[in-house]
């Protein structure tokens, strides 16, 4: 099992050390008297899926949102595609979103707009100019990446919650990002629907050779994709390693979660 | 006194409208959003201001009509009500019902998108969802409003003109004649202007609430609610403003 001083090591399924595509450098984030993150520090290295571990309200959200801009973090450094976030401008940060997919918890899907018009929202947000033209073979493709091309004209509402949260994954893999930030994927689906979202997201690592930066508590899903799990607790990184080491870990905090 | 909710809302505002004047005139521009928002907000209104300014004008020529036939001055009719819908029913009315209709739809679904995170993956999509929901809407009411504004103008008049004619004859030219000899650009123009800042003000609050809406479903419903409160309040208090401006510039 991995320490928090060993946090530069490559992911245990690789042998050689991949690229790292995303640096967790010291963050803290506090909301009042409530501090949220403690010094956590975490690398992603390229076609790595790694998740964050935690009891719900430990700062999972907090910390993917640090991740993608949408919140700033009191201290400490997040570098990403080997760009420092904090030094980005907003043009230069929306650029570097381009390469960075962000899958919601509750999906939020436009609903005011169809699967068809929610997919090309992003495409024609970000000014791929090599793109033009392909718009609509680029949202055939993300449909049938997630194997739902027939509800192409279909609006949100009309959806089942496995099939929203697969469309919002196919609006995510729509820009092919490099590093996917998944919060909380599977939580509130069926057991059976949550095993899919799960594959679905080792088939995008392994079809696209995204890296993925997973928030989740589902134990399941947990297993099915992970190449390496960080736990957070207290804030910081508590302990870090496979499944099957953490499984096996001593510390009753580690353990709790694979019982 | 300093640590006020009511100030505290006041700078929040005065913030918000800062950041639209900062973000709005810069690059890139929502140009496809702001006409689909001008649609919405304009042409979508069309009924209800249309609705509201016949009867405005109808009800208005109709009760005035006994207390002027008293003194002997029902000649003096068009160019009361002109008088009267130009330079103050017409506007109010209309923004108060604009305020009722875009403002809360607004503030509703702002408000909606806030909690659902729509805004927050606008935003992960390379978005500006400031420039592209808040700039194009409140740009939107600011200029629609005063073309929605002239329209029920010309709706009251026209419905004064029917209930003229409906306890008497009346030529449409002895009609239009009365209304334009009673008014002065002094009259007309700063009604006009007006109009802007009433828009102005109905998307600034209905965005400003919607955008930092919070606390689930009822979040959004106050967000809707105090949309359409505020920004009443807000034409009744720019109202008083122009008038006083106006009459310093001797214009009453």
């Amino acid at each position: 099992m991995q320490t928090l001083t060993e946090l530069t090591a490559a992911p245990a399924s690789t042998t050689a050390p991949a690229e790292v595509v995303l640096t967790l450098e010291h963050i803290s984030k506090s909301f009042g008297d409530n501090h949220v993150l403690r010094d956590f520090s975490l690398n992603l290295h390229r076609g790595e899926n790694v998740v964050v571990l935690g009891k719900s309200g430990s700062g999972k959200s907090v910390l993917v949102k640090c991740v993608i801009g949408l919140l700033r973090p009191d201290a400490g450094r997040i570098t990403v595609l080997g760009q420092d976030i904090s030094t980005l401008d907003h043009e230069e940060m929306d650029q570097l979103r381009a390469k960075l997919g962000f899958l919601f918890q509750s999906n939020a899907l436009y609903d005011s707009m169809t699967v068809r018009e929610n997919l090309l929202f992003p495409l024609r947000r970000q000014w791929l100019a090599n793109r033009r033209g392909q718009e609509a073979d680029l949202v055939q493709q993300a449909l049938e990446d997630v194997g739902l091309a027939n509800t192409i004209d279909k609006m949100p509402a009309e959806l089942s919650g496995g099939q929203r949260k697969r469309i919002a994954l196919a609006r995510t893999l729509i820009l092919r990002p490099e590093i996917i930030l998944y919060d909380e994927p599977t939580t509130g689906l069926d057991p059976i629907t949550a095993r899919e979202i799960s594959g679905l997201i080792r088939q995008v690592q392994q079809q696209y050779q995204t890296a993925a930066f997973i928030i989740s508590h589902d134990m399941d899903s947990v297993r099915l994709v992970a190449d390496r799990i960080a736990l957070l607790a207290d804030g910081g990184c508590y302990a870090q390693g496979t499944y099957e080491e953490l499984a096996r870990h001593e510390d009753p905090r580690v353990n709790d979660f694979f019982v | 006194m300093f640590n006020s909710p009511f100030l505290a809302e006041t700078g929040a505002i005065a913030q918000f409208a800062g950041r639209f004047f900062r973000e709005g005139f810069r690059p890139r521009y929502e140009v496809r959003e702001f006409f689909y928002q001008c649609y919405v907000v304009g042409y979508q209104s069309l009924p209800m201001v249309g609705i509201t300014g016949f009867i405005m004008g109808l009800v208005l020529t109709l009760q005035t009509r006994p207390t002027m036939a008293q003194f002997g001055a029902e000649s003096w009719i068009p160019t009361m009500v002109g008088l009267t819908i130009i330079r103050e029913m017409g506007p109010i009315i209309t923004g108060l019902i604009f305020a009722g209709k875009i403002g809360s739809s607004i503030g509703a679904e702002l408000g909606s998108m806030r909690v659902t995170e729509q805004i927050d993956a606008m935003e992960v999509s390379g978005t500006n969802p400031f420039k592209y929901l808040v700039v194009t809407r409140v740009l939107a009411t600011t200029l629609m409003l005063p073309l929605l504004t002239i329209l029920a103008d010309a709706i009251g008049l026209f419905a004064s003109y029917v209930g003229i004619n409906a306890q008497g004859t009346t030529t449409l030219a002895l009609f239009t004649n009365n209304i334009l000899s009673g008014l002065t650009f002094a009259d007309v123009l700063p009604a006009f202007f007006k109009t802007f800042f009433f828009g102005f003000a109905v998307g600034l609050i209905g965005c400003y609430k919607g955008y930092y809406a919070s606390k689930g479903t009822a979040g959004v419903g106050a967000a809707a609610n105090s949309a359409v409160v505020v920004s009443s309040l807000l034409i009744f208090i720019l109202d008083l403003l122009a008038v006083q401006i106006t009459s310093l510039l001797g214009f009453n």
